[in-house]
């Protein structure tokens, strides 16, 4: 490893060690921000797609531009997946490490692009060309496997596929230039279509059917902020992000909050493992979504807005940013906006860097203050003290869809589809074991077997409603309602069938949770570690009854004692097989006869001693002849 | 009392300081009272190295840092109805367990080693050898407690536990009046 840092160091400007980035470029950088600390998730990302890494000396730079200290650059620095402190090649290839892509053939991907690029995964090639990493599912389980090549998507991969791709890029080619020989000359919405699907395979009467243009926002500007409001608590919109907060109310608290300034958030960070709906919205919907959100800031008199897109989204953003300056440029955003004095909103992108975690409100507004994206306490609530302190209206993409829709077709409308509680249509991205994975909009109250039938799913043997954080359902709870009531989700419907190893699924559903805990509280940093190791136990068949206690017990200090939804809802995809597949646990378990714990292994642990001394164990290698 | 079959009881030091079994002798007079109820079998009071017969209790002082502590658990865990991990360093780890913390290293128990026998600052050793008489126990790659390498039925907390805690968890385990510890006797301030 050093021979191929110093030997390549000399030559190579992207190894940030060896040539220190010129304090000058680092200034330009922060100034394109103002120098606003607020910014510093930009400030980084900038310096990391450039230099490739984010070095302590540039972090030096950095924080004197922006006033603050170096540890705190380098606190936001460490946290983000997407920000390294050590060199990354010049393309960085990420590979998505869902279940779904393991399933349908990751491995094969991951040892073509090895064997071709001749690195790991994990490493970054001696000469700073390629890095070659996992990330967790990046919103593409309709077309697994899938990968990030720098800020383009791949999908649907196969070896044959990879193999190539590692050629041409070894070769010295562009990922664009993977995706099109022209993609220069396409538009941006050719260019994102050209990289991933949209696969939507039905169209509701809400969201992905015919849509007038700004027929919303026409008739919001129309009547009073507090008319607006009740429209929306009429309607009995609920939030679509997965907790199901009602949107109604949401606004009214923040409306009803002095103060000087208010802000409205959309929430794109959509990265809930088999959650890819928002990404279809962005892609088709982008003018909805910004409509629903000028409504909103109409509604509770905000006149700053930021969509926070995660980082994985990134290949949609050149897509975001010419509908936002379309819209500019038709008086949709801005000042007096559709000519009315004093209508003014605009929205700007804020960009994540790959932490399942900023999808929790609270640490989605901290990274767009530019902190680590650690949750908040609660209270104050973001309708409260938000954004920088001032009232913050929170909502998935999806909700401000459907806000808009119902402006122009009236609460009724809305409220009369679907059933009671959980009102409208809703968007669930289905992957997994089915025929057709995709986007399907559906009135809430279809039952999870009738979705199955619709996929092409009928032979699931388990199902994952609303992904890991969510419930997982065998074949005898098909007949439950997607409602807030029985089944909610968030979107997510992960389809399993008879070949898949239940406890595997949980043990990777762990190690996600393990992997984004943002390690804030101990309960979700090391509850989560130790749920992670319980199922590997079981997985051995190591496991005694009394194991099945201790995974009850401990999820049950975990979710009563984290500080945000992550950790309070980590435990379920162990609670909720223990619950519907209790066989499946009980067929791994044995009791344990004379007391001597089988997880012991006295071999591996007297093996280091073996080499140190040099010799065998008298008690544990009494034959000799081995 | 005295028509009762006593009950047979064994004791062993493992990774610990032997702290705990002194804390045994702090039952002071009661001993009296005790041995009343009990006979001794394998442990270092009575200076038996093996067991004679099955015991009804077994005590532990101390987690596994060798293998020879391993191989004395599963002896008492074979031999013993009830067994019970005395202070800290049983139920925890404790003080060994410190040497876990070295954790960022390719070889953390070589450099243990090293620390201890050769390079530590305040280290005399002439020979500049790690010790390896071959009668020395191998060490394990860390300090286990010993919940991790057998069952365990009860844990007396304390480094080291009162006489007190010692002496009523015992007669009332005897005499089958134990129901958990009187929160008096467990809380440090």
């Amino acid at each position: 490893m050093e021979n191929g840092r110093s030997s390549s160091g000399g030559i190579d400007a992207s190894v940030c060690e060896m040539a220190p980035v010129p304090a000058a470029e680092i200034a330009e950088i922060c100034k394109t921000y103002g120098n606003d600390k607020h910014r510093m998730l930009d400030i980084l990302r900038d310096v990391q797609d450039q230099y490739r890494c984010v070095a302590p000396s540039t972090m030096e730079r950095i924080a004197e531009a922006t006033g603050l200290t170096r540890i705190e650059v380098e606190g936001v620095a460490s946290f983000y997946s997407f920000l390294s402190l050590t060199p990354k090649g010049r393309t960085s290839i990420r590979l998505c490490d869902d279940i779904v892509d393991r399933y349908t053939g990751l491995d094969a991907v991951t040892s073509a692009f090895e064997e071709v690029l001749d690195i790991r995964v994990g490493e970054t090639s001696p000469d700073g060309a390629f890095s070659l990493e996992y990330t967790p599912c990046i919103g593409m389980c309709d077309q697994t496997p899938a990968a990030m090549i720098n800020d383009v998507v791949m999908t649907k991969l196969t070896s044959e596929t990879a193999r190539r791709l590692a050629e041409a890029l070894k070769s010295g080619q562009s990922p664009e230039h993977l995706v099109s020989d022209r993609f220069e000359a396409l538009t941006p919405h050719e260019r994102v279509t050209r990289m991933v699907d949209n696969n939507i395979r039905h169209a509701g009467d809400v969201l992905l059917g015919p849509v007038p243009e700004e027929a919303g926002l026409n008739h919001a500007a129309g009547i009073t902020p507090t008319q607006i409001i009740t429209a929306i608590e009429e309607s009995g919109l609920r939030g679509c992000g997965g907790a199901g907060f009602t949107t109604g109310r949401k606004w009214r608290f923040a409306a009803s909050e002095r103060a000087e300034k208010h802000f409205v958030i959309c929430n794109a960070d959509e990265g809930e493992p088999g959650t890819f709906k928002d990404r279809v919205l962005l892609t088709e919907r982008p003018h909805l979504v910004f409509e629903g959100m000028t409504i909103a800031a109409r509604a509770v008199g905000a006149s700053n807005g930021i969509l926070y897109l995660r980082g994985e989204y990134v290949y949609l953003r050149e897509l975001l940013e010419q509908v936002l300056e379309e819209r500019r440029r038709r008086g949709l955003l801005g000042k007096n906006i559709l000519g009315i004095k004093g209508f003014n909103f605009d929205v700007r992108l804020q960009l994540g860097a790959g932490a399942y975690i900023c999808g929790e409100e609270g640490a989605l507004i901290s990274s767009c203050e530019g902190l680590p994206g650690e949750p908040k306490t609660r209270p104050p609530f973001p309708v409260n003290r938000g954004y920088l302190g001032y009232p913050t209206v929170v909502n998935n993409v999806e909700t401000f869809c459907h806000a808009a829709r119902i402006l122009d077709r009236g609460a009724k409308w809305f409220h009369d589809m679907g059933t009671e509680g959980s009102h409208g249509t809703k968007l669930f991205s289905v992957c997994g074991d089915c025929l057709n994975p995709g986007i399907y909009e559906l009135p809430y109250g279809h039952t999870v077997w009738e979705v199955l039938e619709r996929v092409g799913g009928e032979d699931a043997a388990a199902v994952q409603v609303g992904g890991p954080s969510g419930t997982m359902i065998a074949r005898d709870s098909f007949h439950r309602k997607l409602t807030f009531d029985d089944l909610a989700t968030g979107g997510a419907i992960i389809i399993f069938n008879g070949d898949r190893n239940i406890l595997e699924i949980v043990e990777y559903y762990m190690s996600f949770f393990v992997h984004e805990s943002c390690g804030y509280c101990t309960p979700c940093r090391v509850g989560n570690v130790f749920l992670q190791k319980a199922i590997q136990k079981f997985r051995k068949g190591l496991a005694n009854p009394e194991d099945i206690e201790y995974l009850k017990d401990l999820s049950g200090t975990i979710i009563e004692t984290s500080r945000c939804g992550l950790g309070m809802t980590s435990p379920n995809p162990v609670l909720t097989t223990l619950q519907n597949f209790p066989l499946v646990y009980s067929a791994v378990t044995k009791p344990n006869k004379d007391g001597i714990r089988d997880t012991f292994d006295i071999q591996s642990a007297i093996d280091g001693a073996r080499k140190i001394a040099k010799r065998r164990s008298y008690i544990f290698d009494r034959d000799f002849t081995q | 009392m005295s028509e009762l079959p006593k009950a047979r009881i064994a004791t062993a030091s493992l990774a610990g300081c032997f702290g705990c079994h002194m804390a045994i002798l702090d039952i002071d007079e009661r001993l009296i009272e005790l041995m009343k109820l009990v006979d001794v079998d394998r442990s270092p009071l009575t200076d038996k190295k093996r067991f004679t017969q099955r015991c009804d209790i077994g005590i532990i002082e101390g987690g596994c840092c060798n293998e020879e502590n391993v191989h004395v658990l599963h002896d008492f865990r074979r031999h013993c109805d009830v067994l019970i991990a005395l202070g800290q360093c049983a139920i925890m780890g404790g003080l060994p367990a410190m040497r876990n913390a070295i954790m960022h290293s390719d070889a953390p128990l070589r450099e243990c080693l090293d620390e201890a026998y050769i390079t530590g600052r305040y280290i005399r050793n002439t020979t500049h050898n790690v010790p390896n008489d071959p009668a020395l126990p191998l060490l394990l790659d860390e300090v286990y407690p010993c919940s991790q390498v057998v069952e365990i039925d009860y844990q007396i907390p304390g480094c080291a536990p009162e006489g007190d805690i010692i002496f009523d968890t015992l007669s009332k385990l005897l005499t089958g009046r134990f129901r958990g510890f009187e929160r008096e006797m467990i809380r440090f301030d």
